[in-house]
């Protein structure tokens, strides 16, 4: 097994956006998993297939409790989206190059139109955070009406995952490049931690030693990131107990 | 001849009983055997018809209905939840390919190493190969999410320069799946060409036209057989390690992920292993049945040869059990905690009854039946273990593919796989491979008559032991 430390990471690996996790504010609203299906026409797919587990977020709040009956304890909730690992999985064990990662923004993408529905690459994600678009769901009135025009809408078969508001990131940098200027942390937000009302997400450049996601993680001290020992190298940082 | 005598001799048996054992010693006149082959393509029972036309009804319906809708649908009719994204379709797939490899293995792996008693039923096998990838096919196609863009895994030049990932190893599996597809559909046809010319010369109609258009006008003389003798001989060594390699590509599909038990480096052997375990099952359900519905099978398909892939089930069981045990123990002592938990989940879950029957059908009934040489001579007993190894061996994958999924490194999304639309999807592949066999069967010559003539001819005598064998050495 390798240990978190001897992993090198290599330029193109470093992540370029982050994002940072409070867990001992969450208060498990679930505001970030509506405000992520709004923001990017994720589709409702109902009860009954919600409850076979096909529901589909891009973000959700794990819940777990610790300990035997009487003594249980509830632990502090963990929101789980990509982690946008640098490594990451998903990648290599796709046939059709659908999952592929982004030189320019340092992300993984999914390029819907390129996925034949393998589904090889949800089953090597080890934070299990990708939606399968298993039917065309129905968008009832007045979901309908509502679709953010950004961002594309993906029809059945298709892989989808969390794409940390690549949308919204694009347009600050184009905002940005108009003003001739570099883009400024905190002048965008992905749209959970939007709506997050205890602020317990906080998005930013993690390349960036002044920005506030890195502030907070050298503030914190203690961050862990998830299955960082299988080597995916996440770009999520998750804080609790402190 | 004084040799043969002096065998007879030696085995305490009547010439006429040791006749009776061995298709070797046994020969009748070629024309009287080319005419019991033809026989036995012609003459087709009532029954035969009844059983053609519900497996159609079931084909038609349970495949290929049921696969409209789950296109037009989309894969929610099928069981495949979030954390076992991979259901039946998959099981189905490896265990067709599993199904496929007996072919390759009795006539490839039993003509190099000069198996005589091979010689009956290595068309029988070798049909089994190209009808069972067929079915690999079906089962791996439904289990796309956008099938109608399977196209888009091939390589093929286009304009915005997009070819397959090769990183992965589904590209890798369709590489050698589709290659192992070509050639044993290659090879299953070289071999069959004399007996096309066969059937030429002794049909009419269209049969007489369909025969001649695929017999490439063979005419059986000295340089024809020396050609095809060489294309048999380079094929039969050159399948060999593709053959291999199909199922330990396979294996890697599951073995170069990350997911806690089946991250494992003996996978490759054990798949490869457990597929000649389930395709000897099958070869023996499928012989036994030949034997017993087609005309004049009884002379060409005799105990001898039960007893023959009796024994080599006996030793393939074996080896399963041993690569089974490797793997178990290997991934407990790695010490992985999720794999720990998984291994537990496997025999102690809720599908736990699903491992202690595939440890019983694929170790316990093999062991306790085929040891004794009289019940693995016996058909309808082999037939009944032979279904018994591949119940296992299903369950093997079932147990490898859709459990080991409900079990991640994320608790939050554990949860259990419940088979949908899968189950007649399956039902419809194995009606269309017997529905195949079925129509083979009446269309090209099941047994290949001139393998036996020529062994009946040009044997001899080899001492492997104490053991006396027949041989055709000097031929080949």
């Amino acid at each position: 097994m390798i240990r978190p430390e001897e992993i090198k990471m290599s330029a193109e690996e470093t992540g370029k956006w982050g994002m940072v996790m409070d867990q001992d504010i969450c208060t498990g609203c679930q505001a970030c998993v509506v405000a992520c299906a709004m923001e990017n026409n994720i589709t409702f797919v109902g009860e009954e297939d919600s409850g076979y587990g096909r529901s589909m977020h891009w973000i959700r709040i794990e819940r777990f409790w610790e300990g035997e009956y009487p003594e249980v304890k509830m632990t502090p909730n963990q929101p789980m989206l990509c982690q946008q690992c640098g490594s990451a999985t998903c990648e290599p064990v796709c046939p059709a190059f659908a999952t592929v990662h982004s030189q320019a923004e340092q992300l993984n993408l999914q390029v819907y139109n390129r996925c034949v529905g393998t589904r090889y690459c949800a089953n090597n994600c080890p934070y299990q955070v990708r939606s399968f678009n298993w039917r065309d769901y129905e968008r009832p009135e007045p979901l309908s009406n509502q679709f953010n025009p950004d961002v594309t809408v993906r029809r059945r078969g298709v892989m989808e995952k969390c794409t940390f508001c690549i949308q919204r990131i694009h347009k600050a940098q184009d905002k940005a490049k108009s003003e001739g200027r570099e883009v400024v942390d905190g002048e965008f937000t992905t749209a959970c931690a939007q709506a997050c009302p205890a602020s317990a997400i906080t998005f930013g450049r993690v390349d960036d030693p002044e920005s506030l996601v890195s502030q907070l993680a050298k503030k914190r001290g203690h961050g862990i990131k998830h299955l960082e020992e299988l080597g995916t190298l996440p770009n999520v940082t998750y804080f609790k107990g402190g | 001849m004084a040799e043969n005598t002096n065998i007879v001799h030696t085995h305490h048996n009547t010439e006429a009983h040791f006749r009776e054992k061995h298709l070797m010693l046994d020969p009748l006149p070629r024309g009287q055997m080319n005419d019991m082959v033809m026989e036995s393509m012609h003459t087709t029972s009532w029954k035969f018809w009844v059983v053609f036309a519900i497996l159609s009804v079931i084909v038609a319906y349970s495949l290929f209905y049921s696969w409209g809708v789950m296109i037009a649908e989309g894969l929610g009719v099928a069981g495949v939840n979030r954390p076992s994204y991979w259901g039946i379709f998959l099981v189905n797939t490896v265990f067709w390919i599993g199904i496929s490899h007996a072919g390759t293995f009795i006539s490839a792996i039993l003509r190099v190493f000069k198996a005589e008693f091979r010689r009956p039923f290595t068309r029988a096998a070798e049909l089994m190969t190209t009808f069972g990838l067929v079915q690999a096919g079906f089962s791996v196609f439904m289990h796309m999410g956008r099938v109608w863009l399977a196209y888009w895994l091939m390589p093929y030049a286009n304009q915005r320069m997009l070819w397959p990932n090769l990183h992965s190893p589904l590209t890798w599996d369709l590489l050698a799946i589709t290659t192992y597809l070509l050639s044993s559909t290659m090879y299953l046809f070289l071999p069959l060409i004399p007996d096309l010319a066969m059937a030429r010369d002794r049909s009419t109609g269209w049969r007489k036209t369909f025969y001649k258009t695929l017999a490439l006008g063979f005419r059986g003389t000295e340089g024809e057989w020396a050609h095809l003798r060489n294309a048999m001989n380079i094929f039969a060594f050159a399948i060999i390690p593709v053959m291999f390699s199909v199922h330990t590509i396979v294996s890697w599909d599951f073995a170069a992920a990350t997911r806690p038990g089946w991250n494992s480096s003996i996978f490759g052997p054990y798949f490869v292993i457990g597929a000649l375990h389930s395709g000897m099952g099958a070869v023996i359900m499928v012989l036994a049945v030949v034997r017993a519905t087609m005309k004049n099978m009884k002379y060409f398909i005799r105990p001898e040869h039960f007893d023959a892939i009796g024994k080599l089930m006996l030793i393939i069981s074996m080896a399963w059990a041993y690569f089974f045990f490797n793997d178990y123990m290997v991934q407990w002592y790695g010490g992985d905690k999720w794999t720990h938990q998984l291994l537990h989940f496997h025999e102690a879950g809720p599908m736990g009854w699903m491992w202690f029957a595939m440890l019983f059908f694929n170790i316990a009934v093999p062991w306790a039946v085929l040891w004794n040489q009289k019940w693995r001579s016996t058909p309808w007993i082999v037939f009944i273990v032979g279904f018994f190894i591949n119940i296992g061996m299903w369950f093997e994958r079932y147990i490898i593919v859709p459990i080991s999924l409900s079990i991640n490194r994320m608790p939050f999304t554990w949860r259990l796989y419940e088979p949908g639309i899968e189950i007649p999807l399956g039902i419809g592949t194995l009606a269309f491979f017997i529905l195949l066999y079925m129509g083979a069967s009446k269309l090209v010559p099941l047994i290949p008559v001139w393998e036996v003539e020529e062994g009946q001819m040009a044997h001899e005598f080899k001492k492997f032991g104490r053991e006396t064998v027949v041989s055709v050495s000097e031929l080949e």
